[in-house]
């Protein structure tokens, strides 16, 4: 292993549950509130992950009060306090910006059978 | 003080206790080897000079040759001095690490920065470009360059078109965020002059 990625891939978390592209998640976002710290959920479906190691991201979207809203969160950061999967999503690509062109009924993602 | 020679090995990302994300650039720094101590009674001042990077002995002049084996070591690709103040405590041979940085929090980094040849204002000075439609021909062009027959002259040190990189350079006042003195790494918070595997000297900041 060369000495970047020795790093990059140290100490990396192994709390978080395995989920992929197209589930949808909770994502427990540590806020920081005058000296207070308090967890808060953002639900929504994994549309695209980025980067691997400590530079790993994913894009996170969901319809808050009928406007999307997508997050992009640093999977390795403490920020990111912890990770739940709500649904497993049956999907054919990679990244989900599709999405975004779509609204109603047609920006649904069908669920994975078990 | 005295400072280290290393080589850049990239950039990744690590996080702080509070979830703050911090960009670092990875130094393999050292482990140097003495080859020349010079003092004010035999070379009129007082310094250390330290290699770095091993080379082929085929590729070393004799005389160069000659200069590491007095210093009981193979040949190394990059030489540096610094001047001391007093007479230094170094030995020739001494082997240097990342623990004579100490407890630094502070370093400058020195490198040859990323060569980008001959440059145009856009990339070299950060200029704007022109406009692009309507007929416009100077899209990149470097515009008026002065003014009339007062001062009938071009101003020194006007921004102009040229060699952009491939010239030494130094950033100051990064915060090392971590030492790894076993396998010789430091990172520094944000990005180092050069490319990747290009040599860099690492001092402390003054």
């Amino acid at each position: 292993m060369n000495i970047i990625d020795s790093i990059r891939y140290n100490d990396l978390r192994d709390d978080l549950p395995e989920f992929n592209i197209g589930d949808t998640i909770a994502v427990g976002v540590r806020i920081q509130e005058g000296g207070k710290t308090r967890i808060q959920n953002f639900i929504g479906a994994v549309i695209a992950r980025q980067g691997t190691g400590t530079e790993a991201t994913i894009t996170v979207r969901k319809l808050s009060s009928g406007i999307a809203v997508e997050r992009i969160f640093p999977v390795e950061s403490p920020n990111v306090d912890s990770i739940t999967v709500k649904k497993r999503g049956r999907i054919r690509r990679a990244k989900l910006y599709y999405l975004r062109d779509r609204t109603g009924r047609k920006a649904r993602i069908r669920e994975a059978r078990r | 003080m005295i400072g280290l020679i290393g080589k850049k090995i990239g950039m990744t990302r690590t996080f702080q206790e509070d979830g703050r994300s911090v960009p670092v650039t990875v130094i393999e720094a050292g482990p140097c080897v003495v080859t020349q101590v010079k003092t004010e009674n035999v070379d009129g001042y007082n310094a250390v000079q330290i290699g770095f990077g091993a080379k082929k002995a085929k590729n070393t002049p004799l005389p160069m040759q000659g200069h590491f084996r007095k210093a009981g070591t193979d040949p190394l690709r990059t030489l540096v001095e610094y001047r001391m103040e007093g007479e230094p405590e170094l030995k020739l041979g001494d082997a240097v690490d990342l623990s004579v940085l100490g407890e630094l929090s502070l370093v400058d980094v020195t490198g040859i920065t990323k060569g980008r040849g001959f440059s145009g204002n856009i990339k070299r000075h950060g200029h704007h470009r022109g406009p692009d439609g309507h007929g416009s021909k100077n899209v990149r062009a470097s515009g008026s360059i002065g003014m009339h027959t007062f001062p009938g002259r071009v101003v020194k040190g006007k921004a102009m078109p040229g060699q952009y990189g491939n010239k030494q350079e130094t950033k100051k006042n990064l915060t090392v965020v971590s030492v790894d003195t076993e396998r010789n790494l430091i990172l520094v918070k944000g990005s180092v002059p050069g490319h990747k595997n290009g040599i860099v000297t690492i001092r402390p900041s003054r």
